[in-house]
């Protein structure tokens, strides 16, 4: 149980995170929902479908919500860029729905590379304050790897660091690209990732870090983690060498499965990707980006425009996605049963996609996920 | 001829002329200067390093006295540990600068902001010993979670995040530079192709986040892309690919990895995600390369300060790494000598130390691979 918890706990530190830990106006680790049911008695969500295999995976979820009486009502957007003053710019109808309903579920975004316009997902981030990513990587029954005890979790700076975007080209041939750590960023996110841990019952957090060689930047991450750790005297916190973690994960994942690990943009990046590729790839892992205004729930696999249309896609992270959102508003009990009926399916083998081995469809898969709610 | 260094056991590594450099062969007129020899004997800088340095080095010493192999050490028992240790490093660099090629273990380096800076990458920048090579090949006999790995990690060691700029502009604002230069990403694109080719190797991948790092990483990845131009007709096979994805596919798919070249902190996360599909740091062999001079080391550079003095670290990696300096000085017989039988012994599966799941103690290690020989 502490497993499932885990790949979804994010909503619950939302919860826990109350005024008595606030100090900076931006530290509050969450706009904690506060969502009303609307005169039907449903919350409205906004949901982003996305590109590629984005609509397909989006309907499973929207039939499997809809069998299970999750209280949901989608209010569905997109994000397509659109011109506004000259400039390419999300739909405002995104925004605004997006900020009132402050939670949402988006499909994977075709950014397509080198075509001058800022990466859509990075617009959303800034937009909405996105400040801390959450990944959880849970080896899942059923799909096997070389790896079959993996519960990690990773949490990650989501808005500087080495995607500050600064960089500039000193002389021909030299560039410099600045990695910019500030104090409140990094007291915002170790906040978050001790918000976490107590909420998800995991008894220690984790800063990975590279303060040997970055000395002052890095050091400057581990002095905010330190000062936060001193707030939560029940969990226990550590430092760790960035190449130490690489190298323990990937040999035995196992001790990590207590902790929950925090660590500056780039490393995060990284890590949390290798993490995924420890259970079978993005196609099985569900994020969360926990942000001041909102929160946004999300698949990070691609697009796969190969595949788009064709019926084949594996709705699983997508909808391992939504459940962390079912956490965050409250609705842990819809959230277990998909959850037990979405892993039971995979467990059984039986009707499961293509990337899992299988041979069936996004519609069968997301059928026998139903099947199994009803039963 | 690097590659037999891990399959030195059913290969005899190919007796050919060579100049003083195997692994910079490939270079136009690599080093004028020739590392130093009197009587047949080379001279050696040897820094034993901090935590397991010591044994770990010790283990070498012992099995080159046994083969009687022609080097004179000259150590210096550098340690990072605290900032007295300066003059000491000063005077074993001044030793490597006149012999030209070192044996080191990894000194420690603190993390507090008072502490020194890493001397470790302090020594690689000085003597731009820019070309990191670390080897990651299934050891025979040793079955990990994957099997077929066999990659070369090409790493730039002089840049990069590792520049040391850093600054507080505001309180509780901090930038730190990350350097890329054309000039650097190019001669270790070369250094890469031109490993690729004289290894009998096929592919060479670009490892990088140009996606978000656009001029920094965009350098160093159109570098790449315009030196492979070059390699083409040698039939060198060359593609990219972004630091998360390569680390998320090397913990599922290592196999499709063959030759791989990126910047200096990429290279950290990937050695040691390299170092762990194939048993650990204790066995993986590294060395760094420049025009100048050479020094080996392990090849994932951890202390280990944990098991230290305990006679419980595993030698392989420093044993390989001497073995490659070894081949570095054309002394291909007992290099080759060396490495079959430490493979031998972990073939053998009878010792082996706690790290590969054995109970014998680096000493017993050692006595195992001296009994071989």
């Amino acid at each position: 149980m502490l497993a499932r918890r885990s790949i979804v706990g994010v909503a619950q530190g939302a919860f826990r995170s109350a005024q008595p830990f606030r100090r900076y106006a931006s530290s509050s680790p969450t706009a904690a929902f506060a969502g009303h049911k609307g005169s039907n008695g449903k919350y409205t969500v906004t949901l982003i479908p996305g590109d590629g295999i984005g609509p397909e995976i989006s309907e499973s979820v929207k039939d499997i919500y809809a069998a299970a009486e999750v209280p949901i009502e989608w209010e569905e957007v997109s994000v397509t860029p659109v011109l506004k003053a000259g400039k390419t710019v999300i739909p405002d109808i995104a925004i605004n729905s997006v900020k009132k309903n402050t939670v949402a579920l988006k499909g994977p975004l075709a950014t397509p590379i080198g075509k001058g316009h800022v990466s859509l997902n990075l617009t959303l981030r800034r937009t909405f304050n996105l400040f801390a990513n959450v990944r959880p990587c849970i080896s899942i029954k059923g799909f096997k790897t070389p790896y079959d005890d993996v519960n990690t979790v990773l949490i990650r700076e989501n808005t500087e660091g080495e995607y500050s975007g600064i960089e500039h080209e000193i002389v021909d041939g030299v560039v410099q690209s600045i990695k910019l750590i500030t104090w409140d960023a990094s007291e915002r996110v170790a906040r978050y990732a001790f918000h976490y841990a107590q909420a998800s019952g995991r008894k220690r957090v984790t800063a990975v870090h590279k303060a040997n060689i970055m000395k002052m930047s890095d050091g400057m991450f581990l002095s905010a983690c330190r000062q936060v750790s001193k707030d939560f005297p029940d969990i226990a916190y550590d430092e760790d060498l960035l190449d130490r973690v690489c190298l323990q994960v990937v040999q035995n994942p196992q001790p990590y499965s207590n902790r929950v690990m925090v660590m500056p943009n780039l490393y995060g990046d990284i890590l949390s990707d290798m993490c995924a590729g420890l259970i079978g790839g993005l196609g099985l892992t569900p994020s969360g980006n926990i942000g001041r205004d909102a929160s946004i729930f999300e698949a990070v696999h691609g697009s796969a425009p190969d595949i788009a249309g064709k019926g084949l896609a594996n709705p699983t992270a997508l909808l391992l996605s939504s459940l962390m959102m079912l956490r965050h508003m409250n609705l842990n009990d819809h959230a277990a049963k998909i959850e037990e009926a979405a892993l039971g399916t995979i467990a059984e083998g039986k009707t499961i996609t293509g990337d899992l081995g299988g041979k069936a469809s996004t519609k069968e898969y997301t059928r026998a996920i139903i099947e199994k709610l009803k039963a | 001829m690097f590659r037999n260094a891990l399959s030195a056991v059913t290969r005899p590594a190919l007796q050919q002329s060579r100049t003083v450099t195997t692994l910079s062969a490939g270079f136009p007129k690599v080093t004028q200067k020739l590392p130093t020899k009197y009587g047949g004997v080379y001279t050696v800088t040897l820094i034993p390093g901090d935590g397991i340095g010591g044994e770990i080095t010790d283990s070498v010493k012992e099995i080159f006295e046994h083969v009687n192999a022609p080097i004179e050490w000259e150590q210096y028992d550098v340690s990072g540990v605290s900032s007295s240790g300066e003059e000491l490093f000063k005077q074993a660099m001044q030793s490597l600068k006149r012999n030209r090629v070192g044996l080191k273990g990894i000194l420690f380096t603190p993390i507090s902001q008072t502490g020194h800076i890493s001397w470790n990458v302090a020594m690689r920048q000085q003597l731009d010993i820019y070309a990191s090579v670390v080897m990651c090949k299934s050891l025979p006999g040793f079955p990990t979670r994957h099997s077929n790995v066999d990659f070369a990690i090409i790493r730039e060691n002089t840049e990069g995040e590792y520049s040391g700029l850093e600054h507080q502009s505001y309180p509780g604002v901090v930038e730190s530079l990350k350097v890329s230069t054309r000039a650097k990403a190019e001669r270790i694109a070369r250094f890469a192709f031109d490993f690729a080719l004289k290894n009998n190797r096929k592919k060479v991948t670009c490892v990088h986040k140009a996606n978000i790092m656009k001029l920094g990483d965009g350098l160093f990845l159109n570098t790449f892309r315009r030196v492979a131009e070059e390699y083409k007709s040698a039939g060198i096979e060359s593609n990219d690919m972004i630091i998360d994805n390569t680390s998320m596919q090397l913990v599922a798919k290592p196999g499709q990895f063959d030759v791989m070249v990126m910047p200096n902190l990429y290279g950290a996360i990937i050695s040691n995600i390299g170092a762990a599909l194939v048993g650990g740091p204790g066995i993986v062999p590294g060395c760094n390369i420049g025009r100048d001079y050479a020094v080996f080391e392990p090849g994932c550079r951890h202390v280990a300060s944990d098991i230290m003095g305990t006679n419980r670290a595993n030698p392989t990696a420093m044993i390989l790494s001497a073995a490659m300096l070894l081949r570095h000085l054309g002394l291909d017989n007992i290099a080759n000598n060396i490495t079959s039988a430490t493979f031998d012994v972990i073939n053998a599966g009878e010792v082996r130390t706690a790290d590969m799941g054995g109970a014998a103690t680096t000493s017993e290690f050692t006595s195992a691979i001296i009994k071989k020989l």
